[in-house]
């Protein structure tokens, strides 16, 4: 259905699709701890995306609130996960995942 | 009309500042590269009439959370530019699968014929205000709304402990 002129759900959800496509390619892709925290960071917004654009599509605010709870969410993963990263840093002296080896088959 | 534009702008600026996040070597440029994809995002909340969520959106990832990247980087030291080591096998083999995720999630959406018959009821544009959004979170999602107190307060007390000096 059309959100506003021309532009339809299908659009959204194609940004959203092509974000989230982003953010694991990128998490596929480099082995710098940080980077791949942002990575996270992009497919969680490429989710609200398309749940702000189906509160639009419903005319319901629940999805808005369900957004604002994610934030919340990573904002918590953000700190706990880069307290983490600093452990890392600390034990090894880089940030590449590349050295944690241990688990490796 | 305008509106429209805007969407086609404001998602080629996310593409492609995500696409600079992922390629540049240095880790303050992937930083500033995100942040200027969570402002077209932003952007996008405006247009879908989420004013709330906008404002928010602005505050938590880039006040905040981008800050707190920046500040890790700046303590660790990490804006040189260090080669990661890894094999260019592994890596086509990480774009291969990222693009073929891309291209099957963009393909299922591209099936959902169904969705464009909904047609939804009359068109509030109040709903994404903070009066709104305010009412909805203390009523209905009070008890999430408090417990998602708690989760930050298990979130600090982690943070606090894993950062100590003499852990391990």
């Amino acid at each position: 259905m059309e959100l506003y002129h021309n532009i339809t759900i299908n659009h959204y959800l194609a940004l959203s699709a092509v974000l989230f496509g982003m953010g694991a390619l990128g998490i596929l892709f480099r082995r710098n701890a940080i980077i791949m925290f942002m990575c996270i960071e992009l497919m969680l917004n490429a989710v609200n995306i398309s749940l702000v654009a189906f509160s639009k599509m419903w005319n319901h605010t629940d999805a808005q609130v369900f957004v604002f709870f994610i934030m919340v969410v990573a904002a918590a993963e953000v700190a706990v996960g880069l307290a983490i990263l600093m452990m890392l840093y600390r034990n090894t002296h880089t940030t590449d995942t590349s050295v944690l080896n241990k688990l490796k088959f | 009309m305008l509106s429209e534009y805007a969407f086609w702008f404001l998602s080629f600026v996310a593409v492609f500042s995500a696409a600079g996040m992922i390629f540049t070597k240095n880790p303050v440029y992937s930083v500033l590269s995100l942040i200027i994809t969570f402002f077209a995002v932003a952007g996008h909340y405006f247009l879908l009439g989420a004013q709330f969520l906008a404002a928010v959106h602005i505050i938590v990832y880039a006040g905040a959370i981008m800050v707190l990247f920046l500040y890790v980087i700046m303590m660790l030291n990490l804006n040189k530019l260090e080669e990661e080591k890894r094999n260019l096998w592994s890596k086509a083999l990480g774009v291969a699968a990222g693009g073929i995720l891309m291209f099957v999630l963009l393909a299922a959406v591209q099936r959902t014929d169904e969705l464009n018959s909904i047609t939804a009821g009359t068109y509030n544009a109040d709903m994404g205000s903070t009066q709104n959004l305010g009412n909805v979170l203390y009523r209905e999602f009070l008890l999430p709304f408090e417990l998602a107190s708690v989760l930050f307060l298990g979130a600090m007390v982690g943070a606090v402990y894993l950062s100590k000096k003499d852990l391990a």
